[in-house]
C-alpha cells in the first residue's frame, strides 16, 4: 500500500464532501427568505441519500466489472462485498479501495446537489428525495462508469474527463435543464423580484467550493503526485481568470462589478477547469478561466430570452461551464494529445451525456411528477417551502415571536428537565 | 398639540435625535420604513437580470409638541435632515386631539 496516495486520497475525500454544504450555502443565499433552508435541505439530502445508494448498489454499478459495450458495472460489489481493509486499487503500491470508494462518493453526492439549483423555490421535498435517489441510479452511476472506469465506453474510446466535466458538471446542467422543462417555471418568473436574500452567504459557499475543489481536482490524481500537483496549481489559476473574466463582462454590459458576479466567476471556472485541468499547462489553464468566466456571465441571461425557469442558473455555469472545460481541452492541451482528433473524442463524449442525461432525467422527472407529483402546490410555494416542507424559517428577526404551542411533548420535557437541574444546584 | 412626522433618510437620526434634544424634546417615537418619492428607487443587478428596487429605506420619526412649538420644530427637523440630496424625505403635522401619559393619566400638554 502506498501509505502517501491513500492519505493524500482520504483528505482529499473529506475536502470534497466539504463542497456539498458550500454549495449549500452558495446556493442558499441566491433564493429567497421563504425557502432558504430548503434549498439547504435540497444539498445536504443528497449526502444521505446517495451515501446509502452508494453502499447498497451505487459503487457496484460504477466501478464494478463491465457487463459488457462500456455501459454499467455489475453487481458484485453489492454491500461493498468482496473489499476488506486490505484490498488495493492497482496492485501491491495501490490505494485501499475503501479510499477511492469514498473519494468518489463524494462525487456522487454532489452531482445531484449541483442540480438542484434549478429546481429552487417549488418541488416537494420528498419527491426531490426520492428523484435524486433514481436519478443517481439510472444516470449518475452508469455515466461515471462509462468516463471513470478503465472499461467504460467513453474511457476507452479516449474522453479526456480528468475530474468530472462530463460526469458531473455537464450531467448535472443539462438534467437541471430536463428536470426545469417537466416541473415549469417559478410562480412570478420574469415579473417578481427574485433577488438573493443573503450575498455573504453566497460569497461563503463560493469559499468553500473553491476549498474543497483543491480535493475534487488534484485529489483525482488518486496519488500524491505531480499530476495533483498541477491540478491544484491549474484549478487556481482558472479560478481566478474567470472571477476576473465575468467581472469584466458585467462592467462592460451591466455597469457594475457584483459581487454575485465575482462568487460565480470562481464557480464557472473551478467547473471549467475540472475535465482540463491536468491536461493544459498553467497559461492554458487562464485561457480556459477567462473564456469560461465571461461566456458563463453571458449565458445565465439566456434562461430569460429562451423562457425555461433555470432558477439558479445550473445550465449558465455548469453546463456552459462544463462543456467549455471539455471542448477547450481539445484544444489546448499540451503533450501531444490536443488537436483536431482529441477534440473530436471531447465533443463526442460531451453529447452523448448530454443526450443520454437529458432524456432520461427527462423520464424521471415525468415518473415522480405523474406517480407522487414533483411540484410543490401553489400556495406552498408562494407562502415558501420552508414552513411548508420543513415546518421551520431560516431567520426570525420578529420580536413578536411564536410561543410554544404545547403540543408537541418535547417543550415539556425540556421544561422538567430545567426543572430537575434547579434542583440539583 | 400637534404630531410632527418626518419621513427621512436613516443616516440623519443622530443629527435629528441631537437637535431635538438641543430644543428640549423629551422623547420621540422611531420607526423603520419604506417608501419613494419623485426619485423613485434605484436599479440593483443580479447575475445581468436587472432589479428596479422602487421602495428605498427610511426612517419615520414622530415627535408629539404643543402647538407653539409646532412650527419652530419642524424647521428644527428640516435643518438636521437636509443633506441637499434627492430622497431627503418630508415632514408634516397633523393636529392631535388627545395625548395620556399611561402611567400616570395626566392627559394633554401635561402628558408630552
Amino acid at each position: 500500500m502506498n501509505g502517501a496516495d491513500t492519505a493524500f486520497v482520504l483528505i482529499s475525500a473529506a475536502l470534497v464532501m466539504l463542497m456539498t454544504p458550500g454549495l449549500a450555502f452558495f446556493y442558499g443565499g441566491m433564493v429567497r427568505v421563504k425557502s432558504a433552508l430548503n434549498m439547504l435541505m435540497m444539498s445536504m439530502s443528497a449526502l444521505a441519500v446517495v451515501s446509502v445508494l452508494w453502499v447498497l448498489y451505487g459503487y457496484s454499478l460504477t466501478f464494478g466489472d463491465d457487463i459488457g459495450g462500456g455501459l454499467l458495472g455489475n453487481f458484485d460489489h453489492i454491500g461493498l462485498k468482496g473489499i476488506t481493509a486490505d484490498t488495493l486499487t492497482g496492485g501491491k503500491e495501490g490505494i485501499p479501495v475503501f479510499a477511492f470508494a469514498l473519494f468518489q462518493l463524494m462525487f456522487a453526492v454532489i452531482t445531484p446537489a449541483l442540480m438542484s439549483g434549478a429546481l429552487a423555490d417549488r418541488v416537494k421535498f420528498s419527491s426531490w428525495t426520492l428523484f435524486i435517489a433514481l436519478w443517481v441510479s439510472v444516470v449518475y452511476f452508469p455515466i461515471a462508469h462509462w468516463v471513470w472506469q478503465s472499461d467504460g465506453w467513453l474511457f476507452k474510446l479516449g474522453v479526456i474527463d480528468f475530474a468530472g466535466g462530463t460526469a458531473v458538471h455537464i450531467n448535472a446542467g443539462i438534467g437541471g435543464l430536463a428536470a426545469v422543462l417537466v416541473v415549469g417555471k417559478r410562480i412570478g418568473f420574469k415579473k417578481d423580484p427574485m433577488r438573493p436574500h443573503s450575498l455573504p452567504l453566497v460569497v461563503l459557499g463560493a469559499g468553500l467550493l473553491w476549498f474543497g475543489w483543491f480535493g475534487f481536482n488534484a485529489g483525482s490524481a488518486l496519488a500524491a503526485n505531480g499530476t495533483a500537483a498541477i491540478m491544484a496549481f491549474n484549478t487556481q489559476i482558472a479560478t481566478a481568470a474567470a472571477m476576473i473574466g465575468w467581472l469584466a463582462y458585467e462592467r462592460i454590459r451591466h455597469g457594475a462589478f457584483t459581487t454575485l458576479g465575482a462568487a460565480s466567476g470562481a464557480v464557472a471556472g473551478l467547473v471549467a477547469i475540472t475535465p482540463s485541468g491536468a491536461a493544459v499547462n498553467p497559461f492554458g489553464a487562464l485561457l480556459i478561466g477567462v473564456v469560461a468566466g465571461a461566456v458563463c456571465s453571458w449565458a445565465v441571461s439566456l434562461k430569460y430570452k429562451l423562457g425555461y425557469d433555470d432558477s439558479l442558473d445550473v445550465v449558465g455555469v455548469h453546463l456552459v461551464g462544463g462543456l467549455i472545460g471539455t471542448l477547450l481541452v481539445g484544444v489546448l492541451a499540451i503533450n501531444g494529445v490536443g488537436g483536431l482528433s482529441q477534440l473530436g473524442k471531447q465533443a463526442a463524449g460531451a453529447f452523448s451525456v448530454m443526450a443520454y442525461s437529458f432524456v432520461v432525467t427527462w423520464i424521471l422527472a415525468k415518473l415522480v411528477d405523474k406517480t407522487i407529483g414533483f411540484r410543490a402546490s401553489e400556495d406552498d410555494e408562494t407562502s415558501g417551502v420552508d414552513m411548508a416542507f420543513h415546518a421551520e424559517s431560516a431567520y426570525d428577526f420578529s420580536a413578536l415571536g411564536g410561543s410554544p404551542s404545547g403540543r408537541s411533548s418535547v417543550p415539556a420535557d425540556l421544561a422538567g428537565a430545567a426543572k430537575n437541574k434547579k434542583v440539583d444546584a | 398639540m400637534k404630531l410632527i412626522t418626518a419621513v427621512v433618510k436613516p443616516h440623519r437620526l443622530d443629527e435629528i435625535k441631537e437637535a431635538l434634544q438641543a430644543f428640549g424634546i423629551q422623547g420621540l417615537t422611531v420607526t423603520e420604513a419604506s417608501g419613494y418619492g419623485r426619485q423613485r428607487g434605484h436599479t440593483e443587478v443580479y447575475r445581468g437580470a436587472e432589479y428596479t428596487v422602487d421602495l428605498v429605506p427610511k426612517i419615520r420619526i414622530e415627535v408629539l409638541v404643543e402647538d407653539s412649538d409646532a412650527e419652530e420644530l419642524i424647521e428644527v427637523v428640516v435643518k438636521a435632515a437636509r443633506t441637499g440630496k434627492i430622497g431627503d424625505g418630508k415632514v408634516w403635522s397633523v393636529p392631535v386631539d388627545t395625548a395620556v401619559r399611561v402611567r400616570t393619566g395626566e392627559r394633554g400638554p401635561d402628558a408630552l
